[in-house]
This record gives structure tokens, C-alpha cells and sequence, in this order.
């Protein structure tokens, strides 16, 4: 059975914890999921692997740049069941500040829900909300159930 | 062979690379070559095997960030570093599992500050690319610790 399909049968389809524990990738980076009410943040405790500049040290745009996606992939995926997990179409991301060796935290805005593609706008920070480090706008192909 | 040598070990000094598995192959007046070998823990979609999209996107930060600099300087220690200003990529298709993906990426334009950048990644060639990807970035931001870094919250 596919992934979601298994975890919607164990009543855990909008549990996005439990959808990021079976993403191989995203619990290489460490990412958690915090839900409150139709929100979630997800958590990307800091890791020596994550760093891009050891100098600074500062956190590696790859990891700054795949947060931004899980962060959108899981808010979508949180709004509406979903058969397969949304593919990226593209990605565009602005990089404000470095990241430090923190915690980051992300959330997602869906700014269109369309049936096929969703346009996802995503902002990531660490001490502050109103101090983003990175935000992000993506395009999602989606297939609703 | 101690360039070919030196070149190889670059991304052991940047952490995520090294976690992801990139190497750096080459670095050139015709641009930078980067590789990363199929691995399980970069997987985004365990239906299917597919490689994530943040591998894709860390690929082609890092193999940008290194063609920015001029041909056979690769070091990213000292005083003066760059930092990505925007990335956009594009997805084309998906990466087939159990297959090395390469990046290659051009730096097109270099100004004082600034240096514009295009990549791609593929497998076998980059006419056939799985996603593309244009960058700008700042050049000359300080690289030295911070030195607010006590670890207190400010």
C-alpha cells in the first residue's frame, strides 16, 4: 500500500509527524511537526550536518531551501488528503539572513489551492517570526484524491 | 593528480555536502561539476525512491555557490566569503532512483558585488536535465565568526 494511503488506514492522514517519519530525507535533516488547530510549524532542530559554513558557522542553503519545501509540502498535504505526495514544480527562494546554529522554525501559506496545482508561499526563522531567514514561493502538482 | 586531489576533498569542509555525499569534480573556465551518488537517506518519496527535491536544491546551491569563483579557486576559508542572494529552480522531471545525479553549473556575470549563476542537474547529459536553476549571489560578505555568538538569544 502507498504511504499515505497506509497511514490514512491507521487514522493518522493528518497526522504530518507521522508523514515526515516516513520520508527518508526529511528525517535525515531531523525535521519535526508542531499542529496547532488547521496550523502547523515544522521544527528543524540545528545539526552539525546542516551547516554549509563552518566559519560562521551558518546553516547550508540546501537545507535552509528543502525546509522551505517540506514546510510547504506538509501544509498542503495537511489541508487535503492527497493520493500521492505533492511534486515541486518550481521553487523560488530568497535568502534574507544566515542561518545560525539554531533551531529554525517554518510556516506555509497556501495562497491558491487549484485542483492539480497549489501556489505555496513558505517563511522560515529562529528567533523571531517577524526576522525570517529565508522565504519561499513554489508551484506544487498535486493529486487530490 | 594533487589538484585532482585538492578539488575532491573541497566539499569535505562543508558538512551538508559531505553529509549529502557531493563531490566536486571539476572546476573550470567551462564550469563546475558535482556529483552525488543514489542514497537511501536522501529519498523524498518512499513510494517511488525518488531523490527529494531539497537534494536537488542543496546540489545546486553548493555547485553555484563554487562556480562563482574564478577558475581553480575553490577555497571558501579566509576573510571574504558570498553568500546566495535568490535561488529559483525548476523541476523538470524526476531523478531516477539508484542513479548519480550531476550538477553543472556557469557563472555568467560577475560584478563587484554580485555574480549570476545558472545551473543543471541530469544524469546523463544536461540536455536531458531533471531541474534547472538560476542564482544570484552576494560576493565579499564577511566570513568570520560572530561575534554575538555567545548562544544566549538576542
Amino acid at each position: 500500500m502507498k504511504m499515505l494511503a497506509e497511514l490514512r488506514a491507521q487514522g493518522r492522514g493528518r497526522d504530518m509527524q507521522a508523514v515526515a517519519e516516513q520520508i527518508p530525507y526529511a528525517r535525515f535533516l531531523g525535521i519535526q511537526v508542531d499542529r496547532k488547530g488547521n496550523e502547523i510549524t515544522v521544527i528543524l532542530p540545528f545539526s552539525e550536518h546542516l551547516v554549509g559554513n563552518v566559519v560562521l558557522p551558518a546553516l547550508h542553503g540546501g537545507a535552509i531551501g528543502a525546509l522551505l519545501e517540506i514546510t510547504a509540502i506538509l501544509q498542503l498535504l495537511h489541508d487535503n488528503a492527497c493520493e500521492r505526495l505533492p511534486k515541486t514544480i518550481d521553487l523560488s527562494v530568497d535568502y534574507l539572513r544566515s542561518g545560525r546554529p539554531q533551531p529554525t522554525y517554518g510556516r506555509a501559506i497556501v495562497t491558491r489551492h487549484g485542483r492539480r496545482v497549489a501556489n505555496v508561499r513558505s517563511e522560515i526563522w529562529q528567533d523571531a517570526r517577524s526576522e525570517p531567514i529565508a522565504v519561499s514561493h513554489g508551484h506544487y502538482l498535486l493529486t487530490p484524491l | 593528480m594533487s589538484q585532482t586531489t585538492k578539488i575532491e576533498d573541497h566539499m569535505l569542509g562543508i558538512p551538508h555536502a559531505r553529509a549529502i555525499g557531493m563531490t566536486l569534480l571539476s572546476h573550470d573556465d567551462t564550469g563546475t561539476l558535482v556529483r552525488v551518488p543514489y542514497a537511501p537517506h536522501l529519498v523524498g518519496d518512499p513510494d517511488t525512491g525518488v531523490v527529494h527535491g531539497g537534494v536537488l536544491t542543496a546540489l545546486l546551491d553548493n555547485t553555484c555557490g563554487v562556480a562563482v569563483r574564478p577558475p581553480g579557486v575553490i577555497e571558501s576559508s579566509g576573510p571574504i566569503s558570498i553568500a546566495t542572494l535568490d535561488l529559483r529552480i525548476d523541476y523538470m522531471r524526476p531523478a531516477e532512483p539508484h542513479r548519480d545525479i550531476l550538477a553543472h553549473a556557469v557563472c555568467y556575470q560577475r560584478t563587484h558585488h554580485i555574480a549570476f549563476v545558472r545551473g543543471v542537474a541530469y544524469h546523463d547529459t544536461p540536455e536531458n536535465p531533471i531541474a534547472t536553476c538560476v542564482a544570484a549571489f552576494m560576493l565579499g560578505t564577511r566570513n568570520e565568526p560572530r561575534a554575538d555568538e555567545s548562544g544566549a538569544a538576542s
